[in-house]
């Protein structure tokens, strides 16, 4: 346990790298999956993450202890770690796994991620606020934040537009997107948060920056060191495009457009 | 299901028919196809599979029926048809303050399909806090329960709790799907959802080890149930878990208020993007022609970013999924992003500015004007009034 005294926050920012938000992406001929070589960069939620652990420490300056960044993935996962760190991150964690492995779960995932949190708590630095994105542009099932709260135990804030953190009171004020507006909740730290786009405007990181970046420490870790099984439990059978639109066409005035509208019996309410 | 290494998960991956068995027969004799069975180890696999159909449970899915101040939510509705196609009995549950829950459960017992209504009170339950709730569907979930699947909308609500819920039972979750199909005989069910922005379509399999399959549903991929007068779901009562201490309270909430349609469930939406310059012009550009199409009024991430519009309005990838009959997208390019979120309606319409012939819009548009938007809307409300 952490002594009581110390009201230091760690925080630990999972990230994932994925296909850039950019690319369109091709369905590979075996359906199988999609064609993965193109470009890939940080899921932009988890910028957003990085962003405001970052944020959080320039508000709360020495009260916030450490940032950690982690991710699981094949060894390019690394470029993604660096960026965390080029944007702020202190410290991150590589938990590799073998370039033809499968993807992870979130399941999965979220075990890792607790055997993680367990491992630092030993060493003495428990993790106090996790901040993920609230989901990956590229499997798009955003279930990670919420699933290891549920193993944790711990709070949960997802689809949060706004974080306020009270490090003396251990709580944490957080406004969350929700369907058709917003809610404020106060939750109890420790706590995990999933960032919505709302959040903040993740910062470019700057050359200097980058370059200290690569001497910044990263840790790496395999599976079996943290007694996790990280295969699938979903089987994918199949991955295909989607029904293809045909576009119409253009008109050239707007008649032409009203009438293409009554056409398809769009008339005035 | 015991540790698997790396090398065993790997292999997983193989795409050839017979590796594909193999990380089967691993994993699950139940989840062999008839056409697998080819040698003598697989014989015993074949007894294990009988065994397992001589006593397979029918599917007993547990919706999870969510409903804003009394009145249900359509995308529930929706889970409900979709748990309806698993074959088997459907329960939804109910939960809330004593003040809406009965007038729900009441509108709940004459929906088609459902076989039980479960309801459960508390004052805790008023706002779905997934900490306080959570305890609640572990206990309904637990091992003497009958459920198979858990549904529900994808909802923000729902996208909270649900996935906590499924880890503390240790098993995985299917997010937003189009369609499903559930094999009463092993088992399982196989779920077909987009990834990529819905630029990909997955085909998914849930196996018979996953003992409870969650999942949330697309609501514009399944109609919503409907209200049949001589159904009558038996209802029941489930006792609250108390939360006495919950790491999570509730505020407040801020719903903001329209007098249009809901974006969700409309059938026609006019969508406003970064060319509407700023809240004034979006407000006086689109409302006035939604109002002549009876429309809902949604907007691009740009225009939601720049503070045109309400985050709530937001279609695309992260924003609202809707497929209506008319999505009119004016001053909007056309993103990924944005497309994923609009592009199953039936008659899309785009304006865009000369300056951007070439938009990706006018590539998924039925109809494309390109002209300067300012224009074209008076005129189209004019026209479409005689």
């Amino acid at each position: 346990m952490r002594p009581t005294a110390a009201r230091l926050l760690n925080i630990l920012v999972p990230v994932k790298r994925a296909v850039d938000y950019a690319v369109k992406i091709r369905v590979n001929p075996q359906q199988t999956g999609i064609d993965t070589n193109v470009k890939h960069s940080m899921n932009p939620f988890d910028e957003i993450a990085v962003e405001e652990a970052v944020r959080l420490r320039e508000r709360l300056k020495d009260e916030i202890k450490s940032i950690k960044a982690i991710t699981i993935g094949p060894s390019k996962s690394l470029e993604t770690l660096r960026t965390a760190l080029a944007m702020g991150a202190d410290s991150a964690i590589h938990v590799e796994i073998p370039d033809s492995a499968p993807a992870p779960e979130p399941l999965a995932i979220a075990k890792t991620l607790k055997a993680v949190i367990e491992k630092e708590k030993e060493k003495g630095t428990g993790v106090d606020l996790v901040i993920l994105g609230k989901q990956a542009i590229d499997d798009d099932l955003g279930l990670t934040g919420q699933m290891l709260a549920g193993l944790m135990g711990w709070s949960q804030a997802t689809f949060a537009s706004k974080v306020e953190v009270d490090v003396g009171g251990k709580e944490v004020l957080v406004v969350r997107e929700i369907d058709g507006g917003s809610e404020e909740v106060r939750c109890r730290l420790p706590l995990i948060v999933t960032t919505d786009l709302r959040l903040n405007e993740p910062r470019y990181a700057s050359l200097p920056n980058i370059m200290k970046a690569k001497k910044k420490p990263v840790e790496k870790l395999s599976a079996t060191d943290l007694g996790v099984d990280l295969t699938p439990i979903l089987e994918t059978l199949k991955v295909t495009e989607p029904p293809k639109r045909v576009g119409g066409g253009k008109v050239e005035s707007v008649d032409e457009l009203v009438a293409k509208m009554k056409e398809a019996g769009i008339t005035a309410a | 299901m015991g540790k698997v290494s790396w090398l065993k998960g790997s292999r997983s991956v193989g795409r050839g028919r017979g590796v594909r068995t193999e990380s089967l027969k691993e994993r699950d004799c139940g989840s062999l196809d008839w056409s697998d069975l080819r040698g003598p180890q697989e014989l015993i696999c074949y007894r294990t599979f009988s065994r397992t159909y001589a006593t397979a449970t029918s599917p007993h899915a547990l919706v999870f029926l969510e409903h804003r101040q009394g009145v249900i939510d359509s995308g529930s509705l929706s889970a409900l048809t979709a748990a309806g196609e698993l074959g088997g009995k459907v329960s939804a549950l109910i939960v809330g303050g004593s003040d809406h829950v009965p007038g729900v459960v009441e509108q709940a017992k004459k929906l088609k399909g459902l076989t039980t209504v479960l309801h459960s009170t508390s004052p805790q339950y008023s706002e779905p806090v997934p900490e306080i709730l959570s305890p609640l569907l572990e206990k309904l979930l637990s091992d003497s329960s009958s459920f198979t699947h858990v549904v529900s909308a994808t909802s923000s609500a729902a996208k909270s709790l649900l996935p906590r819920v499924a880890a503390r039972l240790d098993v995985p979750a299917v997010s937003d799907i189009i369609s499903l199909e559930h094999d009463a005989a092993n088992n399982s069910t196989t779920f077909t959802r987009p990834i990529y922005a819905g630029n990909a379509i997955a085909t998914v399999r849930a196996p018979p080890s996953v003992q409870i399959k969650f999942f949330t549903v697309r609501s514009t991929a399944f109609s919503a149930a409907s209200v049949q007068d001589d159904a009558e779901a038996e209802t029941q009562a489930v006792d609250p878990v108390d939360v006495p201490d919950s790491p999570s309270k509730h505020l407040k909430t801020s719903i903001a208020k329209s007098d249009r349609p809901d974006l969700g469930v409309a059938s026609r939406v006019v969508s406003g993007g970064r060319a509407l310059k700023d809240v004034e012009t979006f407000a006086t550009t689109l409302y006035p022609l939604a109002d002549v199409l009876g429309a809902a009024v949604g907007a691009s991430r740009a225009a939601v970013d720049a503070g045109y519009a309400d985050n709530s309005l937001q279609v695309g990838q992260t924003g609202k999924v809707v497929a209506p009959e008319l999505y009119m997208a004016l001053g909007i390019s056309g993103a990924i992003q944005h497309l994923a979120g609009m592009k199953d309606s039936k008659l899309i319409v785009a304006v865009n500015k000369a300056s951007d012939p070439d938009a990706p819009i006018f590539q998924v548009a039925d109809v494309g004007l390109v002209a300067d938007l300012f224009e074209v809307v008076p005129q189209l409300i004019e026209k479409l009034k005689q």
